[in-house]
C-alpha cells in the first residue's frame, strides 16, 4: 500500500495507510496520521531534523482495539534503527491499553486521553470537564466525512443522526491553524450534525511541549 | 429490492413464513413491517410473550450474531434495534397484562459523564425481551443516583455502562460505595462499554463485563440462576 511522504502528505493516504519514516534522524516518533500534518509543521518550524516520524493510518481510530498491537508492532520493527522511540498517541479509546503496551516495551507516549485534549492542553481540557461537547481538530474537519459521516451511516441514514446525537449540544472545533475556509467548513459541519458551533483556537498545545522536551533531551544525550 | 419483495403483503403470509419475514425486515430495520407483522401475530391470537420471542428477540439474535461477526455495523444494529422498539411498544402494555415470566429485576445506566447511551438502549431493550424488568436511569448517573434508584427498586442486578476512557474509572467509585455500604453482594453487577475489557471488569470487583447485548443477557441469566440456586440451598 502506498504511504505518504513528508513532501507528500496526502490526507487519504494519511488517513488509510499513513506515512513512512524517512530514515533521517536518530530518534523516532511514532504517531497516528492524524497527526502528520502538525508534527511535520512543528519539525520545520523547529529545524527539529534529529527526529524521524512514521505515521500509522488515522483510520485505526474508528477500530481503536487495533491500535495498540499496530503500534506494538511498529516500534518492535523500527525500535532497532533509532536511539529512542516516541509514541504520539493519546489513550485514544484503547482503556489503558496502549499505555500499558507502552510501559511494558519501554517507550514514552504522549499523557492525555485523546488529542482534544492534549491540543488544548491536559490540565485545561480536563478543567472544562465539557461532557455535551463534539470536538474536531483540523484534521477531522478535513476528513468529516471519511471519519464521522460515513462510519456512522449517516450517508445512508440520516435519520440516525438524533439518536448517535440526541445528548450532545455542542461541536466544538478546536483549530490548531488560523484557516477561514476550514472554519466555515467546521460549522457546516456543525449544521449537519445538528449542533451548536464554537471554534477555540488551540495551536499545538501540549504537543509542541512534549515534542520540544523530547527534542531537549535527544539533544543533551549527543553532547553527554 | 426486488418489485415481487416489494410488493409483499405480510398478512397474506401463514405464520411458518411470516417469522421468518420478519426476521428478515427486522435486519433491515423495517420499523413499520415489524409493527405490521406483530399486529398481525396477535390478530391471530399469538399470545405477546410468543410473539416477542419468537419474531423479535430470534431476529434481533440474528442481528447480534452477525454484529459479533463483523458482518453488521453498529448503523444497521441501530436501524433494527429502532424496529424491534416499535414492536416492543405495541407488546409491553400486553405483557404486563398476560403475566409474561419475568427473570428478574435490572437497574441501569450510564456513569458519571458519560452521554453515550446508544449501547445502554441496546442493553436495556434486549433485557426487557428477555423478560427481564429493566429500570433505566439514563445518562450521566452519580453514584448517588444507582444508590437511591436500588434502594428504591431492589433489582438483581445493576449495570453500567461507559464509552469514554475518561468515564469508565466511575464504576469502580459506585462499587467501591457498595462495598463500604455493605451492600456489594446483594446485587449482581454488570458492566459494559466499547472502552471495556474482562481484565478491566475483574479489576474493579464487578461480576463481569458484557461485550455486547447479547452476552448481557446471556450472562444476566446464568448468575441470576446461579444466584436463585445459592438461595434455595442455603
Amino acid at each position: 500500500m502506498t504511504t505518504a511522504t513528508a513532501e507528500t502528505t496526502d490526507l487519504d493516504i494519511l488517513r488509510d495507510a499513513g506515512l513512512d519514516a524517512s530514515g533521517k534522524g536518530r530518534i523516532l516518533l511514532l504517531a497516528c496520521g492524524a497527526l502528520a500534518r502538525e508534527i511535520l509543521d512543528l519539525k520545520a518550524a523547529n529545524g527539529w531534523d534529529h527526529l524521524d516520524l512514521h505515521c500509522l493510518p488515522a483510520i485505526l481510530h474508528n477500530t481503536p482495539e487495533k491500535i495498540t498491537p499496530s503500534v506494538r508492532e511498529a516500534v518492535t520493527a523500527r525500535r532497532a534503527d533509532y536511539d529512542r522511540v516516541y509514541v504520539l498517541y493519546g489513550d485514544c479509546g484503547t482503556g489503558g491499553a496502549l499505555a500499558a503496551s507502552c510501559a511494558e516495551m519501554g517507550v514514552e507516549m504522549l499523557e492525555g486521553p485523546h488529542c482534544y485534549s492534549f491540543f488544548e492542553g491536559n490540565a485545561a481540557f480536563a478543567a472544562r470537564d465539557e461532557m455535551t461537547a463534539f470536538y474536531l481538530t483540523d484534521f477531522l474537519v478535513r476528513q468529516f466525512d471519511a471519519f464521522v459521516w460515513e462510519p456512522l451511516g449517516l450517508d445512508r441514514h440520516p435519520e440516525l443522526r438524533d439518536i448517535y446525537f440526541a445528548h450532545y449540544e455542542t461541536l466544538v472545533y478546536q483549530a490548531q491553524t488560523d484557516d477561514p475556509a476550514l472554519t466555515e467548513t467546521a460549522r457546516d459541519c456543525a449544521k449537519r450534525l445538528g449542533l451548536r458551533f464554537e471554534r477555540r483556537f488551540t495551536g499545538y498545545g501540549d504537543l509542541a511541549r512534549s515534542l520540544e522536551a523530547w527534542s531537549a533531551l535527544a539533544t543533551e544525550d549527543r553532547k553527554s | 429490492m426486488s418489485e415481487q419483495e416489494d410488493d409483499l403483503i405480510l398478512s397474506d403470509l401463514p405464520d411458518e413464513e411470516l417469522v421468518p419475514q420478519m426476521h428478515d425486515d427486522l435486519y433491515d430495520g423495517l420499523k413499520e413491517e415489524i409493527e405490521e407483522g406483530v399486529n398481525i401475530l396477535l390478530k391471530r391470537g399469538w399470545e405477546p410473550y410468543k410473539v416477542l420471542t419468537e419474531a423479535l428477540v430470534a431476529g434481533m439474535t440474528i442481528v447480534g450474531r452477525d454484529f459479533r461477526d463483523g458482518i453488521l455495523f453498529v448503523p444497521e444494529v441501530l436501524l433494527a434495534a429502532n424496529a424491534m422498539k416499535g414492536g416492543m411498544a405495541i407488546l409491553k402494555p400486553l405483557l404486563a397484562e398476560t403475566g409474561a415470566p419475568r427473570m428478574g429485576k435490572m437497574v441501569i445506566g450510564t456513569v458519571k459523564g458519560d452521554i453515550h447511551d446508544i449501547g445502554k438502549n441496546l442493553v436495556s431493550m434486549m433485557m426487557e425481551g428477555a423478560g427481564f424488568e429493566v429500570v433505566d436511569l439514563g445518562i450521566n448517573n452519580a453514584v448517588e443516583s444507582y444508590l437511591e434508584a436500588i434502594e428504591r427498586e431492589q433489582p438483581d442486578i445493576l449495570g453500567m455502562s461507559a464509552l469514554l476512557t475518561t468515564t469508565m474509572p466511575y464504576m469502580k467509585v459506585v462499587i467501591d460505595t457498595l462495598k463500604e455500604q455493605g451492600i456489594r453482594d446483594d446485587y449482581i453487577v454488570l458492566v459494559g462499554g466499547a472502552p471495556l475489557n474482562e481484565e478491566f471488569g475483574r479489576a474493579i470487583g464487578a461480576d463481569a463485563y458484557c461485550r455486547d447485548a447479547a452476552v448481557a443477557v446471556d450472562t444476566a441469566k446464568e448468575l441470576v440462576a446461579r444466584r436463585h440456586n445459592q438461595r434455595a440451598a442455603s
